[in-house]
């Protein structure tokens, strides 16, 4: 069969299929841009293909060339334009939300916290090298750094002197020998020997890694140098055994196990090695959460006064904000910018310090309050008064922050509105109540349910001002005032070092509860936009 | 259209090779160079000056970097993440916790070198029977008084009390003594009344280690002591309360309104400013009861397991930083007790308060425990001596908070 030549229509250029203008990017700003914003990818790409190179991780290196690859594809290829307007935001979702929650989840599953940070093999290098001492009568040496030959290429090499003799040595890699053609100081450092170079400062510090990793072998352990101008004769006392994976002391011939399930070496005596390494530990941590018993007794009461508390400090300060903003939004009133600025001010400061301040201004002896009220309240000493006096604190801090907003949204709704229902002959309440305030909601519902998930878990606002406190006596974990995040805080990090696989398990219960709560208010705020 | 794709790739192809650059710089310079990592403060100002003459002796540049803020858990994340510094300053009760993260080395003392420091010093950075870091100054807290107000030092806490009360009284005082306890206690301060009253927190093994199995809280001396804190709180003679705070004692002693106040040397730079006239003595004991003894810390320079350049780190801390000069240097700046023996004789003929501070601790001093068990104590000890300190039944209180201890010890 023939092959028939079909004519090329040649009316219009056929368009490329990939390039920097294929997608239409005609003006030359575009295209300027375009340029930048796809060569600080690829320039990011290349600075961070480095270290995974480095540290062998492949399959990091797979996903960053496969997304610079589909970057470089959506934005040059002439089709594709949905993903063009999705990928920003898709990327940046993945990299700042569902990495974080992934990475979290999976530390949740493991031990890791202080003394289980690494490997095991890392454990086993950290128990060996702190064992290292020096053996008994041995001599400690002047030492001399020098090498065998060229100073940047050539095999270290130890000078070394006995301080009590004068006698020289040298030291490499196979063992200990004298030293025949030494010059040496007065205080008996190696200057000069034939054939071997002796280093300055800057080329020790360049050959750091070599010197951490050399030492002379001797029959009783090695020679190791302890700074520039010392070196002794040490031996660990520990030692792994891989036979049976335990480790063993050599002078006393104690044994510490490795146990896999903790990830810790134990004697027979149940007490462990203090270097463990990090083990996955499946749903160990979040068992723990549940049966704690610690936990148990005081969750519900925390949870129940988490919940006012967030729910209380929204409702005050958007009650005492959005007063404010309906007296300040009279237009007659005068010198209306002054007193906004001013109501803004304590905005402007440093929440944390201010906290502290408030903390001292409740001091029961030589506080501000008592004394100028004449009152001599214990304010953290029982609940209630430290419930008032945080939530006080918190509506100084935050009713500017709502009277910003509630000043915008008043502005944003049209003066027509109310004045249609003045002519109507509602009063002015009513038409506040019917009208106003619910086209306030509308605009202002979001920020009231992400002002409530912020305040659920206000770090800062518990611990500055109160710490929790009233503890009650027999409970010196669970206080008053503690909401979720401070009680689990003192739980991870408060005790043995920081517990980061513990306080994982327990972020993931607390971003269940904060995600239900915030998905229902959305639901409602739907609700709420009816009314629109 | 062609020229100007042409142009655009090279653009693109530029900024690409940026990104190489930055990257290939970073191993160009072979100059020998040392990072510190310090707490802020006065002694952090010295650490710098120090670093500084260390470079100069040397040729190394050496950077001394001041972190205010946590350095601790800073030190032993930065460590994890292969960005350690050479060598760190902290405190000795650090070293359980930095050693169980494998981020600092033991360093091989000679006999010579340990001879030249207190014992207490080598006592405390000394663990699992290996010495972690170079003492450089320590710390015990005292009993300062206002000669003024009260000539001599008292005998018992009871006369401590009783001389209070009489000022009291007579309208001269506010307050019969400031030592700090605030809302959730404060068990370092307390620790010379503690364990004068029969309380200690965990005991020693044969080798001189702490041992965590053997937890004092637990036993019936800490809750016979902690009636006798109680007495003294705010239900008995009001000595102790929990409105005074670390933030406030130096103003309720330096103004007059308190005689006698228990803190620590680093108070007296301050106090040097202010006009009150004042002595220093031992924490006394409760009459007929143990000695009062206050916590020693000490304060030592690590060489960090990860560092970069850790043959230079050795000879910082070994050989440098084990000199009298740069003992005195660091007294100079903090006012602490050097550890160094010759440092503290030279230190003690022109400040007799210091040779003061230094001579209590001796006498009855006790090394705060290193181990990283000491961690849970704090936080549960100090609830439970704020609940007693505010009328609270001791039993209970402290029977409650060592189980909460003895649960989280591991």
């Amino acid at each position: 069969m023939a092959r028939t030549d079909v004519p090329v229509r040649t009316t219009t250029p056929p368009k490329p299929r990939l390039g920097l203008g294929a997608d239409g990017t005609a003006s030359p700003l575009g295209l300027i841009i375009k340029i930048g914003v796809l060569g600080v990818v690829a320039a990011i790409a290349v600075w961070a293909a480095f270290p995974l190179i480095a540290t062998g991780n492949w399959i990091g290196l797979i996903i960053l060339v496969a997304v610079s690859a589909l970057i470089f594809y959506v934005y040059l290829s002439p089709r594709v334009i949905p993903a063009k307007y999705l990928i920003p935001g898709t990327l940046f979702l993945i990299v700042f939300q569902v990495l974080p929650v992934l990475f979290t989840l999976s530390t949740a599953f493991t031990n890791f916290g202080d003394g289980h940070r690494g490997s095991k093999d890392e454990a086993i290098a950290a128990v060996e090298g702190a064992s290292v001492q020096q053996v008994p009568g041995s001599t400690v040496y002047t030492l001399t750094l020098a090498t065998d030959g060229d100073p940047a290429t050539g095999d270290i090499v130890f000078l070394l002197t006995d301080p009590a003799t004068k006698a020289a040595f040298v030291g490499t890699a196979d063992g200990l020998e004298p030293l025949a053609n030494a010059q040496q100081s007065a205080d008996g450092k190696v200057t000069s020997a034939g054939g071997y170079e002796v280093l300055d400062i800057g080329q020790i510090s360049a050959r750091s890694a070599d010197i951490v990793e050399f030492s002379v072998p001797t029959a009783k352990g090695a020679i190791k140098n302890q700074g520039l101008s010392r070196a002794f004769e040490g031996t660990p006392q520990q030692a792994y055994n891989n036979d049976c994976d335990c480790i063993t002391d050599r002078t006393t011939g104690q044994t510490w196990t490795a146990n896999g399930d903790d990830g810790v070496f134990v004697d027979g005596q149940g007490q462990a090695l203090a270097q463990g390494w990090k083990v996955n530990v499946g749903f160990r941590n979040f068992a723990e959460v549940v049966t704690n018993p610690v936990i148990r007794a005081s969750f519900l009461k925390i949870l129940l006064w988490n919940i006012g508390f967030a729910l209380g400090v929204v409702l005050i300060t958007f009650g005492l904000g959005l007063l404010v903003a309906l007296v300040l939004n009279k237009p007659e009133l005068r010198g209306q910018r002054l007193y906004r600025s001013l109501i803004i001010l304590p905005y402007a400061m440093p929440a944390v310090a201010m906290m502290l301040v408030w903390r001292d201004m409740f001091n029961t002896d030589f506080g501000l309050i008592n004394r100028l009220f004449g009152l001599h309240v214990n304010w953290f000493g029982s609940a209630p008064s430290s419930m008032f006096a945080i939530l006080l604190v918190q509506l100084w801090l935050g009713y500017n922050y709502m009277f910003l907003v509630s000043t915008g949204a008043l502005q944003a709704i049209p003066a027509d509105l109310t004045e249609a229902a003045q002519v109507d002959g509602a009063r002015p309440f009513h038409a506040f109540r019917t009208i106003t305030f619910p086209l306030l909601l509308v605009a202002l519902a979001p920020l009231l349910i992400s002002s409530f998930a912020f305040n659920f878990n206000n770090f800062t606002a518990i611990y500055l001002v109160s710490e929790g406190a009233p503890f009650p006596p027999d409970n010196p974990q669970a206080g008053a005032t503690d909401i979720l995040i401070t009680y689990t805080y003192r739980l991870a990090f408060g005790g043995a070092g920081a517990q980061y696989g513990f306080a994982a398990a327990i972020s993931v219960f607390i971003f269940l509860i904060v995600a239900t709560i915030s998905v229902v208010s959305f639901r409602r705020t739907h609700a709420l936009e009816e009314i629109n | 259209m062609h020229s100007t794709r042409l142009s655009a790739l090279s653009a693109v192809a530029a900024l690409l090779l940026a990104g190489c650059a930055s990257d290939a710089g970073a191993d160009a310079g072979t100059r020998p160079s040392l990072l510190i990592w310090t707490g802020g403060g006065a002694g952090g100002e010295a650490t710098q000056a120090l670093g500084a003459r260390f470079g100069e002796e040397n040729g190394v540049d050496v950077k001394v970097q001041i972190i205010p803020e946590d350095l601790q858990t800073q030190f032993v994340t930065a460590s994890q993440a292969g960005r350690a510094p050479d060598v760190v300053m902290g405190a000795h009760d650090w070293i359980g916790n930095l050693v169980q993260n494998a981020t600092i080395d033991p360093l091989q003392m000679t006999d010579d070198t340990k001879a030249g420091y207190q014992d207490l010093a080598i006592k405390a950075v000394t663990f699992n029977g290996q010495v972690y870091g170079m003492p450089f100054t320590m710390n015990n807290i005292v009993l300062f008084r206002n000669t003024a107000l009260v000539p001599d030092a008292p005998t018992s806490i009871e006369d401590l009390v009783a001389k209070g009360k009489a000022l009291k009284a007579a309208g001269k005082v506010d307050e019969i003594l400031a030592l700090p306890i605030g809302p959730t206690g404060d068990p370092y301060h307390i620790n010379p009344l503690f364990t004068s009253g029969g309380g200690y927190i965990f005991g020693t093994k044969d080798s001189g280690d702490f041992d965590p199995s053997d937890l004092g809280v637990a036993k019936p001396g800490a809750t016979a002591a902690y009636a006798k804190i109680r007495a003294l709180g705010e239900g008995g003679s009001g000595a102790l309360k929990r409105s005074i705070t670390a933030d406030n004692i130096l103003s309720l002693f330096s103004t007059g309104k308190a005689p006698f106040m228990i803190s620590g040397p680093w108070q007296l730079p301050e106090l040097k400013k202010t006009s009150v006239k004042y002595d220093i003595s031992p924490v006394p004991p409760f009459a007929g009861g143990q000695p009062a003894r206050p916590f020693i810390t000490v304060d030592a320079a690590y060489v960090a397991s990860r560092g970069t350049n850790k043959a230079l780190a050795q000879e910082f801390v070994t050989n440098f930083w084990s000199r009298p000069d740069v003992g005195t240097s660091l007294y100079a700046a903090t006012s602490s007790v050097p550890a160094l023996k010759e440092a503290l004789a030279t230190v003690r003929k022109d400040d007799a308060l210091v040779g003061k501070v230094a001579d209590a601790g001796v006498e009855f001093g006790q090394i705060m425990p290193s181990i990283p068990a000491m961690a849970v104590v704090w936080d549960p000890l100090g609830k439970a001596e704020a609940a007693v300190v505010g009328g609270a039944d001791p039993g209970s209180t402290i029977t409650a908070a060592a189980s909460a201890i003895q649960a989280q010890i591991k």
